[in-house]
């Protein structure tokens, strides 16, 4: 499998760590602390399909990635920096 | 009819004439007590000990495609009960002792060979950390050996002792591990159940659940609704998207496994041997090929495949240990899909919807549980209690901070 670096263009995926699927974590002082905190740590995000997903570039320029690639098929049809105030305007 | 040797010498005079198949294929009734989906080694297995340990025979396992289809087909076949964490180690041991005596028990050549699984240690903090796996594991009964060099050099003498960068010490060594013909498990577990009433339903997928007011109440099936007073689920690696039509979210993750064999070769294992600097495990089978595999692709995979830089760290595993299989050439290789739980420990429990119990979570080890995970899941159906060594195994462990983390990774399910 080859991702797509923004930063690198197409490289060998052993190049890469795994981040895991993309999750938004609750805020810190949220009022529904535990439940809130609980799902996002411990709910596994497992879709048959496309998924929006991070992984690191350990190897290479070591920037963390997003891509949305399809867990069935491997083909990846987005890839961005995963920082959203590191990406191009 | 029940197999036997002179049973065998009694076709041999008639022609072979008089063997039956093996189980029947029913119409599914409208409505049982239990129904199990997944008709894969532990949803037959469930069957198998709800009919024999509880009687409960008004029972169904529908299974969307053939039996055995899924993990309990395409594993590497290992046995073993060499855990740690008291969540985990009694109940691996009370499956290796059903694996002692399942085939007389169900009456089915599984070809259950207790060959020995040996996980070598190569440096002295890793020696210590196998001495207190030993002695968790003879607190639940289980048989440790720890084997010094010279123990292993008997054992297995082609290994490379002197590996620059990771010289082997010695090793723990489970004598009463071993390996087992997978396939026979899931037809000798259908045999027994079927034999006892049990309904074996294949080529039925299911496709929704039917709840009412939280309670469940049977499932809608590729073959029309079937109604029953428990559902119990079993679908190892389909297990979120299974769940998801009964609206639950899992603390699981789906990965990809991959597993090798190699051409026939002359019988030179004497039994299991893992690698301890990585990740790598191989026996060799009845056939001569060796079977080995390692470590989990590492991302989320739906993919009945996996990639080449996992290919590529099973095989330098294998190499640091025995450089003498650079010269046997792959056969076959292929990838199976693993239900990877957040802490890396399985689940046998009921769900917040009344009448719908779970099983599944296995990770990459699910078919060492075959047994024990249908003995215990057989229990909690018919009794609506866990089974005690089961009994941590829990759906709800995350939110009592009650985490079962064999190797400490944390809930990160690609690291397990």
């Amino acid at each position: 499998m080859l991702i797509p670096c923004p930063f690198c263009g197409h490289r060998d995926q052993a190049e890469f760590a795994y981040g895991g699927p993309a999750r938004a974590l609750p805020e810190l002082d949220g009022q529904d602390g535990t439940h809130a905190w609980r799902t996002a740590l411990y709910s596994g995000y497992n879709p048959r399909g496309p998924v929006t997903e991070l992984w690191f570039h350990a190897n290479g320029c070591e920037s963390w990635i997003q891509i949305t690639r399809d867990t069935v098929t491997h083909r990846i049809t987005r890839s961005c920096l995963a920082n959203p105030r590191e990406r191009e305007p | 009819m029940a197999y036997s040797a002179f049973r065998i010498f009694r076709e041999s005079l008639t022609g072979n004439r008089g063997w039956k198949p093996v189980w029947r294929e029913p119409e599914p009734r409208p409505d049982y007590d239990i129904i199990i989906v997944g008709g894969g080694g532990h949803g037959l297995s469930t069957a198998y000990y709800l009919a024999r340990n509880h009687g409960i025979t008004r029972v169904a396992v529908l299974e969307k495609g053939w039996l055995g289809s899924g993990n309990v087909g395409r594993n590497t076949t290992i046995i073993r009960s060499n855990y740690m964490l008291p969540g985990n180690q009694p109940f691996y041991e009370l499956s290796l002792k059903l694996w002692e005596g399942l085939e007389q028990d169900f009456n089915f050549n599984a070809m259950v060979s207790q060959r020995g699984v040996l996980n070598l240690y190569h440096s002295d903090p890793q020696r210590d950390a196998f001495v207190r796996r030993g002695n968790a594991m003879k607190l639940s009964g289980a048989d440790p050996v720890l084997l010094d060099e010279a123990g292993v050099r008997k054992l297995c003498p082609f290994l490379d002792f002197d590996n620059a960068r990771f010289p082997i010490r010695g090793g723990l060594w489970q004598p009463r591990g071993g390996t087992v013909r997978h396939d026979a498990v899931a037809w000798g577990y259908a045999r027994g159940a079927d034999r006892r009433g049990v309904d074996i339903i294949q080529n039925c997928e299911v496709t929704g659940f039917l709840i009412d007011s939280g309670v469940c109440k049977g499932v809608e099936t590729a073959r029309g609704p079937i109604r029953a007073k428990s559902v119990a689920v079993a679908v190892a690696g389909s297990s979120s998207r299974v769940m998801a039509k009964a609206g639950i979210r899992l603390p699981i993750e789906s990965h990809v496994l991959q597993a090798f064999v190699s051409e026939g070769l002359k019988p030179v294992l004497p039994g299991v041997i893992t690698f301890g600097a990585g990740h790598f495990y191989v026996s060799q089978s009845d056939k001569g090929g060796l079977v080995f595999g390692g470590d989990i692709d590492g991302y989320n995979s739906y993919a009945q495949r996996g990639n080449l830089p996992a290919v590529e760290d099973v095989c330098e595993g294998g190499m640091a240990i025995m450089p003498m299989i650079g010269r046997a050439r792959l056969l076959r290789m292929w990838g199976g899909l693993v239900d990877m739980s957040m802490d890396g420990s399985a689940f046998i429990d009921r769900t917040e919807i009344d009448g719908l119990f779970f099983n599944g979570g296995w990770c990459y080890g699910g078919f060492k549980a075959t047994p024990a995970s249908g003995f215990c899941f057989a229990h909690l159906l018919a009794t609506g209690e866990s089974h005690p060594v089961a009994r941590q195994m829990r759906l709800d462990r995350f939110r009592r901070g009650k985490l079962i983390d064999e190797k400490g990774q944390g809930a990160q399910p690609n690291l397990h």
